[in-house]
Parts: structure tokens; C-alpha cells; sequence
């Protein structure tokens, strides 16, 4: 059931505004394949050349953003007065099972095709050049909500630490076991940003403490909270929704 | 007899079934699967009876919601195309006219609307193939605008932004439906039209 959450975590209240003449009408057609599946008996979506068909589209779409992927073309940024309130908590949990990490002992590890793998403390980051977005997160299941990030561009960061960014991914692990990786073109856009702020606060537990990735081209679930290591590789890493079935790319 | 006599023209040409019946396929995987991405975040007060929707889960519905995108847009390009390139468009659907429109969709709701000559369409089955048309050409285009919103911003712009063009991709997928089920209502009425999308022949009107 757990991975029904990101799916249900915002359902709405349901409501019969389809007909039930119009839906046996339908029905009666055959015409869904959905209904085809169930009058089969069998869940199309779960046979196993469907699936590997469906993986093989899945992949297709990577390139296919890879390609479509302009490094210069920024996401739109919105004034003060559009930020959502409250912007809402999204994860694979509940508001109430968030992690809580220790400032004071936290370490960002680094791994990987980096040559400075110091492991970075908070006030360390905290003193790096910062700069603030105003931009739309967008979450996968369709809402979206505008909110004010502020930190370290990330760019700026990975030629800090001297990361390889002729690599092909850097992979992200945090404190609540999530993990997500993406790919080096979307690392070095400009307004991929280290995350230390929200709201122009320090960035608060239910939004990611100590430090989070916003990517604002990128969905909602590519952003990962709570980033403990992170590391760049040329072996694809996966992450936690990718390896369920979500389109690894993920591009807005 | 007669039926040694019968004549048959060919109305539908090749790539026009072809075409039609690659589209139904398309409809009915972006349609199905799009009421359960819907359902994930619905923004109307209902959602879809998960048994009419395709993929079992968000991650289902999604893949293949952007596995069928390819194939519509390419059936749907080489069709506009061959409609365009071949005179077929302007041969079948056009000249059309809201007088005309108006006039047999009265005519076809008092049950009086002559279907002698399949060869020809009336100006109710004008409008409504162009009105699909339409639809999947707004369809296509506020779904791009739903998929990349940095990217293709310029083209998320003209549906007022982000979530402007989720409505429109919703009202527009309504819409289309809507006309399909007119469509497939109409078939059943005279259904020697379905034979004539398989074979694309009818016999000719005497």
C-alpha cells in the first residue's frame, strides 16, 4: 500500500457525475480497455510484455527530454505576492512521520567522481554565496503551488567540490530513506539550487532540514529533502518512485 | 437478381481507416488512462470510477498515457497531413456553414436525416469530425503544455499558464468524448456505416 500514497495523499472527495446510462453505455461497448481488461479478467497493465513495453516507452521518454532539455531556458519566476499559503507537505509519509535531523552534527558526505570530498558542515554551507527563486513546484500527481527557496546554486557548489560534470548522474540519499538521482544537464542549470531556506526562513523539517534539491525543471518528486550524501556516477542510480514505475527524467 | 448488379464505390480511402481506427485505439488509452491521472489530483468535485480507468496506479497511468502521446501524434500527423495534401479535407468536410449545421442536426434529431449517399457527409457529420479534429488538436497541444511547462512555456502561456492548461486538457478531453459517444450513437442507428470503415465500400446509391 505504501506505494499508493503519493497517489491517494491528496485525493479530493468523490463524487458520480458520470452517468450511469452514459457508463453502461460504455460499458456495454467494450469500449475501455480498462473494462476489457476486467471483463478478461486479467489487469492489462500487469502482464509482462505490456510492462516491458511500457518500460521500453518509459526509457524512450528519458532521451526524448534529454533532448528536449534547453539548458539555458529558465522556469518562470513569480512575484512575492503568487506564493501559495500554505504550501503544502508532500512525501511518501505523513506531516507527522517527518524526519527531524540535527543541525549541529549534520555533514553533507560526498562519493564518487568528485575530487574534494570533504564532507561539508551547516555553517560551512550556510557561508557560500546564496540566491533566491520564486518559482512553481509541480508535483506529479497534476497540483502545483508556488513557493520562495533560497541557497547555494548548484552549479557554483559542484565546481566548488570539483565534481566531474562530464559524468552522466548524481545521486542524491537522505535522512528518510528516500533517494533519487538526475542527470548532469539538469544539475548545471541555473536555477538548480542546493536548498538551505524556505520562505526566507531556515528550511524547516516538514520542507527538507537541513538542505533539499530544487530543481524547478523538474517535478515535484525529483527534489529530494533531507539530502544526507550525494554522489556523481556514470552507473545509473535509480531512486525511489523511479524504480516503482515514474518516469525517471521527469522533466517540466 | 439485383445484387449481381450491385455497384460499390469506395468512400473511405485507405489511410483514412487506417488512420481512424489507429486514432480509436490512441483515444482510448489517452482517455482512460488520463481519468486516472486525474483521479490523483482531480480539481472538479468528482473523480472517475477507477474501473473505466487504464493503468492501476498513477505510475501505470502515466506510462502509458506517454507511451499512446507518440502514437496519437504521429497518426494524427500523417492523417492532417493526407487530408491536407490530398484534397480529402477540403472534398469531404468542407464547404460547412453554421445554416447548414443547424439544419441537420434538427433534422437528424426528428430522425429525419437522410443517409442515402454515404459517400457524402451531411453538415452535422461535417462539423462533428471537424470539431474531433479540433479537440485533439487542443488536446495535444494544452497536454504539451501539461508535460513541459518550462520547456514549452510559451505554448503553456496561451492556456494562461501551468493550471489554465489543465482545465482545458480536461474540458477538451470532455468534449471530444462527448462527440464520440454522438458518433458511435449514430453508428448504431445506421449501422450499415460500420462495414464501410473496414472495407471503406458502399454500395451506390440508386
Amino acid at each position: 500500500m505504501k506505494k499508493r500514497t503519493m497517489e491517494t495523499s491528496l485525493a479530493g472527495h468523490s463524487g458520480k457525475l458520470i452517468h450511469s446510462i452514459e457508463r453502461r453505455l460504455f460499458l456495454r461497448q467494450g469500449l475501455s480497455l480498462g473494462a476489457l481488461a476486467m471483463l478478461s479478467g486479467c489487469d492489462l497493465t500487469d502482464d509482462q510484455s505490456v510492462q516491458k513495453l511500457l518500460g521500453v516507452m518509459s526509457r524512450w521518454n528519458d532521451r526524448a527530454q534529454g533532448w528536449l532539455f534547453n539548458p539555458n531556458k529558465l522556469a518562470p519566476e513569480f512575484p512575492e505576492s503568487a506564493i501559495t499559503k500554505p504550501f503544502p507537505f508532500n512525501a511518501f509519509y505523513s506531516v507527522d512521520e517527518v524526519e527531524y535531523v540535527d543541525g549541529a552534527s549534520y555533514k553533507l558526505e560526498l562519493a564518487g567522481l568528485i575530487r574534494e570530498k570533504k564532507p561539508w558542515t551547516l555553517p560551512e554551507l550556510y557561508s557560500l554565496p546564496q540566491t533566491s527563486q520564486i518559482t512553481r513546484h509541480i508535483c506529479v500527481e497534476g497540483w502545483s503551488a508556488i513557493g520562495k527557496w533560497s541557497g547555494v546554486r548548484f552549479s557554483e557548489f559542484l565546481a566548488r567540490i570539483g565534481a566531474d560534470t562530464s559524468a552522466k548522474y548524481i545521486g542524491f540519499k537522505c535522512a528518510d530513506d528516500y533517494y533519487t538521482s538526475i542527470d548532469m544537464a539538469t544539475a548545471l542549470h541555473p536555477q538548480t539550487l542546493l536548498t538551505l531556506r524556505f520562505a526566507d526562513e531556515i528550511l524547516p523539517p516538514m520542507y527538507g532540514f537541513p538542505m533539499k534539491l530544487r530543481i524547478p525543471t523538474k517535478l515535484g518528486f525529483k527534489n529530494p529533502k533531507h539530502i544526507m550524501s550525494m554522489f556523481v556516477s556514470n552507473e545509473y542510480p535509480g531512486g525511489y518512485w523511479e524504480d516503482q514505475g515514474y518516469n525517471w527524467f521527469s522533466g517540466s | 437478381m439485383e445484387a449481381a448488379q450491385t455497384q460499390w464505390v469506395r468512400i473511405h480511402p485507405l489511410v483514412v481507416r487506417i488512420t481512424h481506427w489507429v486514432n480509436v485505439l490512441a483515444i482510448l488509452i489517452m482517455v482512460t488512462s488520463g481519468w486516472r491521472i486525474y483521479n490523483a489530483s482531480p480539481f472538479f468535485p468528482f473523480r472517475i470510477p477507477s474501473e473505466l480507468t487504464l493503468g492501476g496506479w498513477l505510475a501505470g497511468a502515466l506510462q502509458w498515457h506517454f507511451a499512446a502521446m507518440w502514437l496519437l501524434v504521429l497518426n494524427g500527423i500523417a492523417y492532417v497531413t493526407y487530408g491536407i495534401v490530398s484534397g480529402h479535407f477540403k472534398r469531404k468536410l468542407l464547404p460547412i456553414t453554421p445554416r447548414a449545421i443547424f439544419h441537420d442536426v434538427l433534422e437528424a434529431l426528428r430522425g429525419r436525416l437522410a443517409h442515402e449517399d454515404l459517400s457524402v457527409y451531411n453538415a452535422a457529420q461535417r462539423a462533428a469530425y471537424l470539431a474531433i479534429i479540433l479537440c485533439l488538436i487542443v488536446l495535444v497541444f494544452s497536454g504539451l503544455s501539461i508535460w513541459k511547462p518550462v520547456q514549452l512555456q510559451e505554448i503553456t502561456a496561451v492556456f494562461g499558464g501551468y493550471e489554465g492548461a489543465r482545465v482545458v486538457h480536461f474540458l477538451a478531453m470532455s468534449l471530444l468524448v462527448l462527440i464520440v459517444l454522438v458518433h458511435i450513437l449514430m453508428v448504431i442507428l445506421v449501422p450499415r456505416t460500420l462495414p464501410t470503415m473496414f472495407s471503406g465500400r458502399a454500395r451506390r446509391p440508386t
